[in-house]
């Protein structure tokens, strides 16, 4: 187990560190100098050359990876160039609306998709599953932004239980702030569920084919039990797969879900900085991005190590 | 007063019907032997009694078990007798657990379940059961997963699961096919007694009339979902009344008949193994430590004629299958050479092989797995060719797989079919028209007849023997099974651990074997004539 456990560490930091010179080194070759773009266009040469010592950005390649990436490491991530303030204060207080929202729509998504994928898996064929899964197929199928904009329309415009868009501030208080997540969370969590339910199914009618599901049902244990105590876990596999995935996707890809609702998170952050060349910016949202995706991928290895003995003994 | 009592049962999975008026039934404390080869509906009775049919099936008839009727009980009722009163023990011990569960975890949850036990005593009792089944606490803890045991250890979980509650009724459906001849005879010695002491009754499910045989007190011969006869055991075997009984029995003690045995020493051998040894690494436990490794093959030298025919007998797990693989250059020795046709194949690269590869083909045990499903019989047969100097024309090519098929006794219009199109046997028929189509001087059948019914194996290994006087092909037989390698082999490889401990003479090996490897498969092998003769012996 620890063997298992110090191979998957080992793997996600250096592939940590590879990501960090590929982000650094895709930025460098963009066109687009930052200090002209801070200047204006009217700007002298030596004005901007100056600017461009100031900023370091005549330095060594290395060097500046190197001063780049020490600066990662102690969170001194630098200062943007189009707000003027530390890239760690805009990214915190970005991160404190997109991470609360990807938690919340992942643990809807799961909450919705695994019972149905269950339902589903045990009435293979039957008009349940048809149901169910033509409902699956139809999120998939729609946009998410159409999905909130009928969210917007229903809760927010007629039934007026919360607000339309904005986000108050965690100092508003919580339920405030929770309110105001909570159709985009809902929003972002059906087209998961969807694929998810899907997955949750294919991989549950798999296992239910096994031997040992017989085994158990031998043993006296009605259907309801066998799926959930023998089938569930050893379907387990995909699921999370598909679950890391997503997160990852959550975190950053709810650009469009952030417009609909004006939601200031990481997303539209990072659309931003990309259309106003604020490369410093870009590349510490992709960094951390890049970090979450990695951690993320880490705990789904341990957790497939949790659901399943095999992997453990294994190297 | 029966306790299973089966009277005209039918069975129907949509348009097809399975079973026609079975009529079975088991007394407490008695073993009933229900024989018949695939397809005959064997399985299909057993899942009837104990309700797990495939959704579609349709069942007709009386099934009474302990004056319940199981047809007509509701499912809650079905989940009470099930593993409580009914237990079952299934063919396949590798999938019949589930991976992700100890083997305490699964043995006591059936406990827990109908007994309302605590855990703590539903996990004695699981401990109890374990030690009874031959997994003792020292060796076998309870937080082992599956995956830690071996096939006849996983089996004994099964047996321990089945018969954790001590069932009034026991179904094993082939219970040991999976396994060796030694560990089966330990498993039928552990359901023997199982029955014996709390007056269990077993219905034993087997294709093989010799485990039949030594196990039952009555036995049901079933076809094509219809019994054919049913009676006592010895008296039903010696008489063979029925037409059906006396096929069976022919053909599971069916030896070809072989004009005289190739392979007279012409001085050249056709393959020669020297002192031949694998490796394998151990796993690795840290970053810096490894578990020591295991020798699976050690020093084995071996010499083969042309046209010989040879059998390589083991336990599963004594190496056969490693040696066959580094004699058909598909793994490399840790250490040895090996010639075939006077050259050395070991460490040469694969486009110095090719002439080699020409000569030696394969046959696997499983003539439903070795087939890719998506091509033609022609492609599939013809696939050996690309080793020849000159590729054939696509009219030469259909003309080639044509005389393999009909080598093997299949029409040359079977090549325009896919694999599923055809039976089991006829499976195994066109893999081995697979490996004689390059005319190889040996072909390696690594078990080629265990997954087929007994009639079958019988004509395949006609077939066999016909080749070898026809086209002078020597074999190498891997085989567990020593009624096999008797039927036709003329001479004999024991191997365990990894070396070969006995070489000779077929019949001389298996009658008179030396080495207490060789004495324990013989042992343990099952016999129709002696298990018949012992029968009679008992009831004098």
């Amino acid at each position: 187990m620890t063997a298992y456990l110090l191979k998957r560490l080992a793997i996600a930091i250096a592939t940590l560190v590879l990501a960090s010179m590929v982000v650094f080194a895709v930025l460098e070759i963009l066109p687009g100098d930052p200090a002209r773009l801070m200047l204006g266009m009217n700007a002298s040469a030596d004005q901007v050359e100056l600017l461009r010592n100031q900023m370091g950005l005549n330095a060594p390649l290395a060097w500046r990876y190197l001063h780049w990436a020490g600066g990662l490491l102690s969170l001194d991530l630098g200062r943007s160039y189009t707000y003027s303030v530390p890239v760690i204060d805009l990214v915190r207080e970005r991160l404190a609306v997109s991470l609360p929202l990807a938690l919340i729509a992942l643990a809807l998504s799961t909450i919705i998709a695994i019972p149905v994928g269950l339902f589903s898996a045990s009435r293979r064929g039957r008009v349940g599953d048809t149901i169910s899964m033509g409902a699956a197929q139809l999120g998939v199928a729609v946009p998410n932004f159409w999905f909130a904009l009928m969210l917007i329309y229903v809760f927010a415009v007629w039934l007026r239980l919360v607000p339309a868009g904005g986000f108050p501030g965690w100092s508003a208080g919580i339920w405030p702030a929770l309110k105001s997540l909570l159709l985009p969370a809902v929003a972002l969590a059906l087209p998961q569920a969807a694929i998810l339910a899907r997955v949750t199914r294919s991989a549950l009618i798999e296992v239910l084919n096994e031997d040992y599901i017989r085994t158990a049902r031998a043993k006296g244990l009605p259907y309801r039990a066998v799926l959930w105590r023998h089938a569930l876990r050893n379907a387990m596999i995909p699921v999370l797969t598909i679950l890391g995935l997503q997160f990852a996707f959550l975190l950053a890809g709810t650009i469009i879900i952030e417009n609909v609702f004006y939601l200031p998170g990481l997303g539209r952050l990072v659309f931003q900085a990309i259309t106003q060349r604020d490369l410093i910016v870009v590349e510490s949202v992709v960094m951390l991005l890049v970090a979450a995706v990695i951690a993320v991928n880490l705990l789904v290895d341990l957790s497939y190590a949790i659901v399943d003995p095999r992997l453990r003994s294994r190297q | 007063m029966s306790l299973l009592d089966i009277q005209n049962l039918s069975l129907a999975i949509g348009d097809t019907q399975i079973l026609r008026d079975v009529e079975l039934s088991v007394a407490p404390g008695e073993v009933m032997g229900l024989v018949g080869e695939s397809g005959s509906g064997k399985s299909m009775t057993a899942l009837t009694v104990m309700r797990l049919l495939p959704y579609a099936a349709r069942a007709t008839g009386r099934v009474a078990f302990d004056g319940i009727d199981i047809l007509a009980a509701t499912e809650d009722q079905m989940c009470a007798l099930r593993g409580d009163d009914i237990g079952m023990v299934f063919q396949e011990p590798m999938t019949a657990l589930n991976p992700v569960k100890t083997i305490g975890e699964q043995v006591a949850e059936g406990i827990r379940w109908h007994t309302k036990a605590s855990r703590a005593e539903a996990e004695d009792r699981a401990r109890k059961m374990l030690d009874r089944v031959g997994l003792p606490e020292a060796k076998f803890p309870m937080s082992r997963y599956p995956h830690e045991l071996s096939g006849g250890q996983r089996q004994r979980v099964v047996i321990a699961i089945a018969c954790a509650l001590k069932p009034k009724l026991l179904i094993a459906d082939e219970p040991t096919t999976a396994l060796d001849v030694v560990l089966q005879a330990q498993i039928l010695d552990l359901l023997r007694d199982l029955v014996a002491e709390s007056r269990m009754g077993l219905l034993l499910i087997s294709h093989d009339l010799a485990v039949v045989t030594e196990m039952a007190d009555r036995i049901t011969i079933l076809r094509r979902g219809e019994v054919m006869e049913a009676g006592d055991t010895a008296r039903t075997l010696s008489e063979q009344f029925h037409p059906y009984t006396r096929q069976l029995a022919q053909a599971s003690m069916h030896v070809p008949a072989r004009a005289r045995p190739h392979g007279v020493e012409t001085g050249h051998p056709l393959l020669r193994v020297e002192g031949v040894t694998r490796d394998y690494p151990g796993r690795r436990m840290s970053l810096f430590r490894r578990a020591p490794g295991i020798r699976a093959v050690d020093d084995v030298s071996l010499s083969m004629a042309p046209g010989q025919s040879v059998a390589l007998v083991g336990r599963s797990g004594c190496g056969k299958s490693t040696l066959a693989r580094m004699i058909l250059a598909l793994d490399r020795p840790t250490s040895g050479t090996i010639r075939f046709r006077g050259e050395t194949i070991t460490g040469k690269s694969e486009a110095e092989l090719k002439p080699a590869r020409r000569d030696m083909q394969v046959v696997f045990q499983d003539p439903y797995g070795s087939f890719d499903p998506r091509q033609k019989v022609e492609k599939l047969v013809a696939e050996p060719l690309h080793v020849l100097e000159r590729k054939p024309t696509r009219a030469g090519r259909r003309e080639m797989v044509a005389h393999a098929l009909h080598e093997v006794g299949l029409d040359q219009r079977d090549m325009d079919k896919y694999p599923h199109e055809f039976s089991g046997g006829q499976r195994q028929r066109l893999s081995i028209a697979r490996a004689i189509i390059t005319r190889p001087k040996l072909v390696v059948a690594d078990e080629p007849v265990s997954a087929l019914d007994v009639s079958i194996r019988a004509q395949i290994l006609d077939l066999f023997a016909e080749l070898n006087q026809k086209l002078g092909i020597a074999y190498l037989f891997i085989t567990h099974d020593l009624t096999v390698a008797r039927a036709i082999t003329d001479e004999v490889l024991v191997m365990h651990d990894g070396k070969i401990v006995e070489r000779g003479k077929t019949s001389e090996v298996l009658d008179h074997p030396q080495s207490e490897a060789a004495k324990a498969l013989v042992t343990a092998a099952p016999d129709l004539h002696r298990a018949i003769a012992r029968r009679m012996q008992e009831q004098g």
